[in-house]
């Protein structure tokens, strides 16, 4: 199991390089992204002016206050709580933001599924887990909101997060059909008949 | 003697609870967590485990959030014996407060109109935030707690109408069925609340009840309180873990709430809270005002 620190953008090779089981750090840039910002811009036809190329992007809509652009506060935006939520609502968006867009990763947590597995091992990408629920210490990995576009969604708008050893994430899927979900999924459906029968179910 | 209730104070109080609630995680929950990680044998999710304990601290010494999800703002006021309180003013005081947590802190504000999705940024809308009110004979004492219901596990809702000859055996398989189906979807290690019996919408809202009760309380209802032990016993043995990602620590616990139902009906619901089981309480008493969990 490789740590690897990834210093964002990455190359397709650097996405492939991942396996799951590895734990990855992300540095620089990270966008985020949600459910609403998703379906305008791939239901919609609306088009970010931000450049995803080679990007991780985070599913997040974050806690933020208003405040004067500033050079600390780029986007006029400070940064309360930036924490993660469940991707799988997400899961039809993964293909087109790989294919449109370019990202190489997405950060999330909760687990991805098959067209999300199938376009990781497609283009190459990987899934990273973040640990959900723990916002407080995700918010001390974010520098700044640099920018933001398609605000008018606030707070589902599409984030440019300054980032500093942002993780360590565990990947949890990866581009050569890994997926620690799968593993569990099948462990608990093998365990799903003598958890049954110990409690008086009747097969 | 009368307590009689200051809408002003109610206000204040809907504001301050719904912030400490997003911040302070209830000692319960906090207890939770030790007696999980002390019981984890699996590497990864004792590291997560650890990481969800270390969050809770970084919480209260940055003063921060617990989650960054908000969730939907429920108040369960119960009022007492002998409180004079003007009922409508009091649930509009309530959302007053609610929507000046929002502003003031300021909180996101994660509420939309199912339509048209449309976010007022207040954490307010038609019919929420959402103001249960039950009474207690309790005398001179009005109680509210505060509970930011996060999306991610109550996107874990289930209902099953099943029917009576399913028996106990549908129910408690209903319920470790949806417990895999969730996974990692809802943050687990989690509290499964299930409601057993009622109508429809009572049995969803038992779940909600056992879901938001605390770590250590037990159904009242001997039947309701096996079903309880037995269910946390099979639900932690399927090895879906924190985060969904293995580990014996998939829930703190079961909890499971009953009420009578109809001779033809053998309703079932479960109803999810993830481990960022916040919630907060006031008791306003002639003596004063306590906060609590």
């Amino acid at each position: 199991m490789a740590h690897h620190t990834l210093d964002m953008p990455i190359t397709e090779a650097q996405a492939r390089a991942l396996r799951a089981g590895d734990t990855a750090t992300l540095e620089r840039t990270l966008f985020g992204i949600r459910d609403a910002t998703q379906i305008h811009m791939f239901d919609r036809g609306r088009k970010t002016r931000f450049d995803l190329r080679g990007h991780a992007v985070i599913h997040t809509a974050p806690n933020v206050k208003k405040v004067p652009v500033s050079n600390e506060f780029p986007a006029g935006y400070q940064s309360i709580c930036v924490g993660t939520t469940t991707s799988a609502r997400m899961e039809r968006f993964t293909r087109p933001l790989m294919e449109q867009y370019g990202v190489r990763l997405i950060v999330g947590k909760g687990g991805l599924g098959e067209a999300s597995k199938r376009a990781f091992k497609d283009l190459g990408g990987a899934y990273l887990a973040i640990i959900g629920g723990t916002a407080a210490l995700e918010s001390t990995w974010i520098t700044a909101i640099e920018d933001v576009d398609l605000d008018d969604l606030n707070p589902e708008s599409l984030w440019r997060f300054g980032i500093k050893g942002f993780g360590p994430l565990l990947v949890a899927m990866d581009s050569h059909g890994g997926s620690l979900y799968d593993t569990v999924a099948a462990t608990a459906a093998e365990r799903r008949a003598k958890a049954l029968a110990a409690i008086g179910v009747k097969a | 003697m009368t307590l009689r209730i200051d809408l002003d104070v109610i206000e204040e109080l809907a504001k301050l609870l719904y912030i400490r609630a997003l911040k302070i995680l209830p000692e319960d929950i906090k207890r939770g967590f030790d007696r999980l990680y002390a019981a984890e044998s699996d590497g990864t999710a004792r590291s997560i485990l650890a990481t969800m304990r270390e969050n809770i601290a970084v919480a209260e010494k940055t003063d921060n959030l617990l989650c960054q999800d908000t969730g939907i703002p429920i108040y369960n006021v119960t009022i007492g014996d002998g409180v004079e309180v003007r009922g409508y003013a009091l649930k509009e005081a309530i959302e007053r407060g609610c929507a000046r947590a929002t502003r003031e802190h300021p909180l996101r504000s994660s509420i939309v109109h199912p339509i048209t999705r449309k976010n007022e940024h207040t954490s307010c809308g038609v019919r929420v935030p959402v103001i249960n009110i039950d009474f207690s004979t309790e005398p001179d004492e009005l109680r509210i707690e505060m509970i930011p219901k996060g999306s991610g596990s109550e996107n874990g809702s289930f209902l099953k109408m099943c029917i009576p000859a399913e028996g106990v055996d549908g129910i408690k398989t209903f319920v470790v069925d949806r417990v895999i189906e969730a996974g990692g979807k809802v943050c687990p290690p989690t509290i499964v609340g299930v409601g057993v019996g009622g109508t429809s919408d009572l049995c969803m809202h038992l779940a909600k009840i056992a879901a938001t009760r605390p770590l250590g309380s037990i159904c009242a209802d001997p039947e309701g309180a096996n079903l309880e032990r037995e269910l946390g016993q099979a639900v932690n043995s399927l090895g879906i873990g924190p985060q969904g990602l293995g580990g014996d620590g998939t829930a703190f616990a079961v909890h499971v709430e009953i009420a009578a139902t109809h001779i033809t009906m053998n309703p079932v619901a479960v109803n999810i809270q993830c481990h960022s089981a916040r919630r907060a309480v006031a008791t306003i008493r002639p003596t004063g005002i306590e906060i609590g969990t």
